[in-house]
């Protein structure tokens, strides 16, 4: 009897053994076909083919009904969508999966800062989206479409939105510093030239309500001033030349005076402590494509509606927007494929920007009655949407490169920053430098 | 129980022991053999099957990245691409020393360490002190001390961000009332590294008094008494009894503070008004952990950042060794 029991008691422990390392193995195991597992199988059961997203942020598409609509147009087809909340988050992760096959989604999305990372080392593994059916070139807008476009002009990612950048400024602050209030006339006070920008600011400052400052952030400013550059950080042979290239310096150099006069806030974009000067309304000029309206409004007191107005930046950029890229890998390429490009098409792109205020990235969209007609509540009656697509089509069409977002980071973080903090303004380009080469330095 | 039956019928694989003595072993006890032999294999094989999975999980996720940050750690590998590496020897190892950001964060490692680990053990020594006292709803203030540490570091890290606030945090607020000017928290370098260090000793004071509180009561009252007889006062109680009972206690939570301390990550990453990884404008507060994430999560590159995994291991065994020998020291002067 005991030696059964000893038995019976050494097959309960070697099943649990077992199962334990049965587990480890699943839990190594590929999980690439793991995601949606029961439905994805198309054909069986329901004969429905769901459709993965992997997204991050609010993209939009579920909030403006599009999966709803697709679904409705092709009853065989679910969408379902996995989001992240932050890029920091999502890109790694997916960089992760494509390196290993592993994991992906049927659709996923890329952020205009990664894209031409992922343009150039991932392209193999992504769909080249040019050959799909009903996608034309001509829809997007050039710079768009060539950012996500790899040497051998394959083109792994279709545009989704951009932010053409414009600058908002607070009426009621530029009232009281003497200044005018039009949007026609502000952009003539600075058309051209972003030195007349820092001018305005000087002349604010004469006259500034007690306790605002000209601009956000010295970040900001850097942004603003370096996307509406043709060249950056990379020229057109991939080379880095952010060090060399005179264009940067000059944004550094600008940037670092407005701090030193005490134009820009000591803030970084996106903190808490920034979000506080929203609300208290400290500043009175904003960079600001139509997505940064949707973070005024989020950050602001009510009010401050309807104070805020839209006028032309000294000179046009863009400011994020994402892209939708298909992985080879996939179960439901071809699928995936034509719910990207019904979801990139203008049609779609406007309703998008209608409830979302995600910028389209297709002109023809531009003359829809979403856009032409588009009113924001923080700037009240002013018609938003044509300035920003006169701003859509002025971008340049910029050279991009893999780690243009490290090297911004490290100018904005490391470097301007610092000059709000009492650094000099070469101590700033110095640690910004050292930290960036090191930073680049595989 | 089996009869010893002579006559019973040879089983089918009888024959196997023809020159055995006259008593020809019957099935029962063939069985029982075979059970007893049974019981030796299980005596012998299965604790291993018993300790097994956790040698397994180990290998798996402990001793295989181990090596394979080692293997790594030889190569030029970018996160882009992580099976196309490239053989660079040891170089990963030897720009570290002239590595000015990996030395910059090794000495914030080791002040963080310092700033939070020295004031969180005399606190807790304190703390526990008084919690070992007969004390009305003793109970719920050992769960309050344990409190913090149930807390995720995220959660911790991020209100501490809020009252550490340059223009609208709590502190500055509080310090404004009693006429000092407001102090730059983010961006200064020991602001920062205090402050830094505050969410680690406000995390983890609690659970080392916990652990000094159960090696007090450990403490035979009777050595108490005896003292109190002598006219010991509740210091010289606390210095001459409590004291040197606790020094193992007390070498145990050193040695895991200085581990934990070598492995602060969460706090700074949280605390950096960027929300990047580099520990502030000018690296002030940037840790080893977080130098090593920045290398390998934010610039992807693998191979150094393996690299600088590897040598905070070794940095880390070396500061065992020393700990190993001071301890031994101390308990041979006892």
């Amino acid at each position: 009897m005991r030696a059964r029991t000893r038995s019976s008691r050494r097959v309960v422990v070697l099943a649990t053994v077992a199962t334990m390392g049965a587990g480890l193995l699943a839990g190594c195991a590929d999980d690439g076909g793991g995601k949606a597992s029961d439905d994805s199988s198309s054909g069986g059961g329901k004969g429905k083919t769901t459709i993965t997203m992997g997204l991050f942020g609010t993209m939009g598409f579920k909030e403006a009904g599009l999966y709803t609509e697709y679904e409705k147009l092709n009853p065989n087809i679910k969408i379902a969508e996995n989001v992240i909340e932050r890029n920091e988050n999502y890109y790694p992760a997916l960089v992760n999966h494509l390196t290993t096959n592993s994991g992906l989604q049927d659709v996923q999305a890329v952020e205009v800062a990664n894209i031409a990372e992922v343009t150039a080392t991932q392209g193999a593994k992504l769909q080249d989206m040019s050959k799909v059916s009903g996608v034309n070139k001509s829809n997007w807008l050039d710079w768009k479409w060539s950012q996500a476009t790899t040497k051998d002009s394959k083109t792994v990612a279709l545009g989704t939105d951009v932010g053409p950048m414009a600058l908002c400024y607070r009426t009621d602050l530029f009232q009281q510093a003497g200044l005018p209030t039009d949007p026609t006339e502000v952009g003539k006070l600075w058309a051209g030239d972003w030195n007349k920008f820092i001018t305005v600011g000087e002349q604010y400052k004469k006259k500034a309500p007690k306790g605002t400052f000209f601009m956000d952030s010295p970040g900001g400013l850097l942004n603003a001033v370096l996307s509406s550059e043709k060249e950056k950080f990379y020229d057109s042979s991939g080379e880095v030349i952010y060090k060399s290239n005179p264009a940067v310096k000059a944004a550094f150099d600008l940037t670092g005076k407005a701090a030193e006069q005490g134009l820009v806030q000591a803030q970084t974009q996106f903190q808490p402590a920034w979000d506080t000067t929203i609300a208290n309304s400290k500043f009175a000029t904003i960079a600001c494509p139509p997505w940064m309206l949707g973070t005024l409004k989020g950050k602001s007191k009510p009010d401050s509606l309807g104070k805020w107005a839209v006028a032309v930046a000294p000179k046009s950029g863009n400011w994020g927007g994402s892209f939708l890229a298909v992985p080879s890998s996939g179960k439901n390429v071809k699928e995936a494929e034509k719910l990207v490009a019904w979801l990139t098409a203008p049609e779609q792109q406007a309703k998008l920007f209608k409830v979302q205020g995600s910028f389209p990235s297709t002109p023809s969209a531009y003359t829809m009655p979403e856009v032409t007609g588009a009113k924001n509540e923080m700037t009240g009656d002013l018609n938003i949407g044509t300035i920003f697509a006169e701003a859509a089509k002025a971008a340049p069409v910029q050279v991009i490169g893999a780690k243009d977002q490290i090297i911004q980071q490290g100018l904005t973080d490391n470097g301007v920053i610092l000059v709000t903090k009492g650094k000099s303004l070469e101590e700033a380009w110095n640690t910004a430098t050292k930290t960036i080469d090191n930073n680049l330095d595989k | 129980m089996a009869t010893h039956d002579t006559a019973a019928p040879p089983t089918k694989e009888g024959g196997a022991a023809p020159g055995r003595p006259p008593a020809d072993p019957t099935g029962a006890e063939r069985r029982r053999a075979r059970l007893s032999r049974r019981w030796q294999r299980d005596m012998r094989w299965s604790p291993y099957a018993f300790v097994s999975p956790f040698f397994l999980l180990f290998l798996a996720f402990g001793l295989f990245p181990l090596i394979y940050t080692g293997w790594a750690s030889l190569h030029q590998v970018e996160m882009t691409a992580p099976t196309d590496m490239e053989w660079v020897g040891l170089r990963n190892y030897t720009r570290i020393f002239d590595d000015d950001f990996f030395w910059n964060a090794a000495k914030n490692t080791l002040t963080i360490g310092i700033i939070s680990t020295v004031p969180q053990l005399l606190m807790a020594m304190g703390l526990a002190h008084i919690l070992n006292y007969k004390l009305r709803g003793s109970t719920f203030y050992r769960v309050m001390m344990l409190a913090p540490y149930a807390t995720s570091i995220a959660a911790a890290s991020l209100v501490f961000v809020l009252l550490f606030g340059r223009d609208y945090g709590m502190i500055n607020w509080a310090l404004d009332f009693v006429g000092i000017d407001p102090v730059d928290w983010q961006s200064d370098k020991w602001p920062s590294q205090f402050a830094v260090s505050t969410i680690v000793i406000w995390r983890w004071t609690g659970y080392n008094a916990l652990i000094y509180l159960a090696a007090m009561q450990a403490i035979p009252q009777d050595l108490y008494e005896s003292a109190a007889l002598d006219g010991a006062s509740r210091w010289k109680q606390f210095l001459h009894v409590t004291l040197p009972s606790l020094r193992p206690t007390i070498l145990f939570t050193v040695v895991v503070s200085t581990i934990g301390a070598t492995q602060v990550f969460g706090e700074p990453l949280l605390f950096d008004a960027n929300k990047g990884a580099s520990g502030g404008s000018e690296h002030q507060f940037q840790t080893l952990g977080l130098y090593l994430y920045e290398q390998g999560w934010v610039n992807q590159h693998l191979g150094r950042a393996s690299a600088i995994a590897w040598t905070m291991f070794l940095i880390l065994i070396v500061v065992g060794i020393v700990n190993y020998v001071i301890s031994r020291r101390l308990r041979a002067s006892s």
